[in-house]
């Protein structure tokens, strides 16, 4: 698995002339687990952390490494190295159709026109949606979106996955697959949630209360505490 | 609420199967060429012409339909002045003329693989990075609009049964305000996942 690493990580959002607003402080971590979660609040900090992980929002002081490179330094490397699938897959979604959103990403990665039908082909099959190759996107239900945006982001190979809140669309039985879905990928994952039943099984889990890490342990344990943590507010 | 606007319709015919350069270049071809419909018959013609592509094409009639029907209120209010400032006849000749030319760019799209579309303007455009042109970019830019569509279809349609569940009545503004941003939203959005796909430069 790569590792990532946080050191002394802090990001400040700019508000008007006055100065910025720490959104995330102190953050300094390893983590090279198969499945880890992140869960907290809204604006604890959740979505920040996940997007520097591929350099969508680098660090006002710290460094963030992913498999040894810095963000802040060589972010088309990282982007290379880390899938992101967003909360809407909508945003996500670029080409019309289903086939030719899965190949957008393999544009300028010089390969042959065989290989990017290839590797299509697969993934579409692999997440059951070879059925809908020339299908609108816009067409697809919300579950089967979220699982466009995942296969056109595993189609490009990344060692690391990085999911924002991928459960909020979807209803009991896409939240089953995805979950089903990720569990099985051989790729490191990351996954911001409010989902605990979805993140039961990972293998760490971070717990985000106003911009910092105030747990880091077991699912169970990591629960317990955002749960005491919500009661005492 | 969904669009068929300018979305590929998969089929095997001639018209799908011809090469997207062609279809482009005959295209602009027809775009000079209605400088040559100069009369109320010529586009009779010309419109019979594009029928009978659209058959050939077996695109159905509803989906055809569907591609024109957005210009309707437009290319009445242009007739109408057409009408008045300079006859029936030219009416007939403009409006007709921008409805085959809308029509014959849809028939594009709808035969047409998007990703077709941006390898042709990519290899087109190729000799322009010499002078600092990005063809990927223009590529990118023409996915991105027909992408843009259907999505923008859709909030419209999504702010229109706000406005209706809270029983407020048509209003220009109060459709305009909500739709523009979402749009940007969405817009804002698309970029991160642009980022994120490996799109930053």
């Amino acid at each position: 698995m790569p590792l990532i690493e946080f050191e002394g990580v802090a990001h400040d959002y700019v508000v008007g002339a006055t100065g910025g607003r720490p959104v995330v402080h102190d953050l300094d971590l390893r983590l090279d687990e198969h499945r880890i979660a992140v869960i907290g609040g809204n604006g604890s900090g959740k979505s920040t952390f996940a997007r520097m992980l591929n350099a969508l929002i680098v660090p006002t002081s710290g460094t963030v490494r992913v498999d040894g490179l810095d963000t802040a330094k060589d972010a088309r490397a990282v982007r290379r190295k880390v899938g992101f699938c967003f909360t809407d897959p909508d945003a996500q979604i670029v080409m019309p159709t289903v086939a030719e959103d899965v190949a957008f990403g393999l544009r300028r990665r010089g390969l042959s026109k065989h290989e990017i039908a290839e590797r299509v082909d697969s993934v579409l099959s692999r997440f059951g949606l070879a059925g809908h190759r020339d299908h609108p996107a816009h067409l697809l239900s919300g579950g089967q979106k979220q699982l466009l945006a995942l296969a056109s982001v595993l189609v490009t190979t990344p060692q690391l996955l990085v999911m924002d809140e991928p459960t909020t669309l979807l209803d009991l039985a896409n939240t089953r697959i995805l979950a089903e879905t990720v569990r099985d990928l051989d790729e490191q994952v990351v996954v911001v949630s409010h989902d605990l039943e979805f993140i039961a099984d990972f293998d760490r889990v971070l717990v985000f209360a106003d911009g910092a890490v105030v747990c880091d342990d077991k699912p169970a344990l990591a629960v317990r505490h955002y749960r005491a943590l919500v009661e005492s507010r | 609420m969904t669009t068929s606007l300018g979305l590929f319709h998969p089929g095997t015919s001639i018209v799908h199967r011809a090469p997207a350069g062609l279809k482009l270049a005959l295209l602009v071809a027809a775009a000079v060429g209605t400088h040559w419909l100069g009369s109320p018959a010529r586009i009779g013609y010309a419109a019979l012409g594009v029928a009978a592509l659209y058959a050939l094409a077996r695109i159905p009639v509803r989906v055809a339909w569907a591609q024109v029907r957005p210009l309707l209120v437009l290319m009445v209010v242009l007739g109408a002045f057409q009408t008045i400032v300079a006859g029936w006849r030219a009416a007939v000749v403009i409006v007709g003329a921008l409805v085959l030319l809308a029509a014959l760019a849809a028939l594009v799209t709808l035969t047409t693989r998007t990703t077709a579309l941006v390898d042709t303007v990519v290899r087109v455009l190729g000799p322009l990075r010499h002078v600092g042109v990005d063809p990927e970019r223009i590529g990118l830019l023409l996915a991105l609009g027909i992408r843009a569509v259907p999505v923008v279809a859709g909030f419209a349609a999504e702010v229109r049964d706000a406005q209706r569940a809270r029983g407020l009545t048509a209003s220009p503004t109060a459709f305009a305000v909500p739709l523009i941003v979402r749009s940007l939203r969405h817009a804002d959005a698309q970029g991160d996942a642009l980022l994120a796909r490996g799109f930053e430069d």
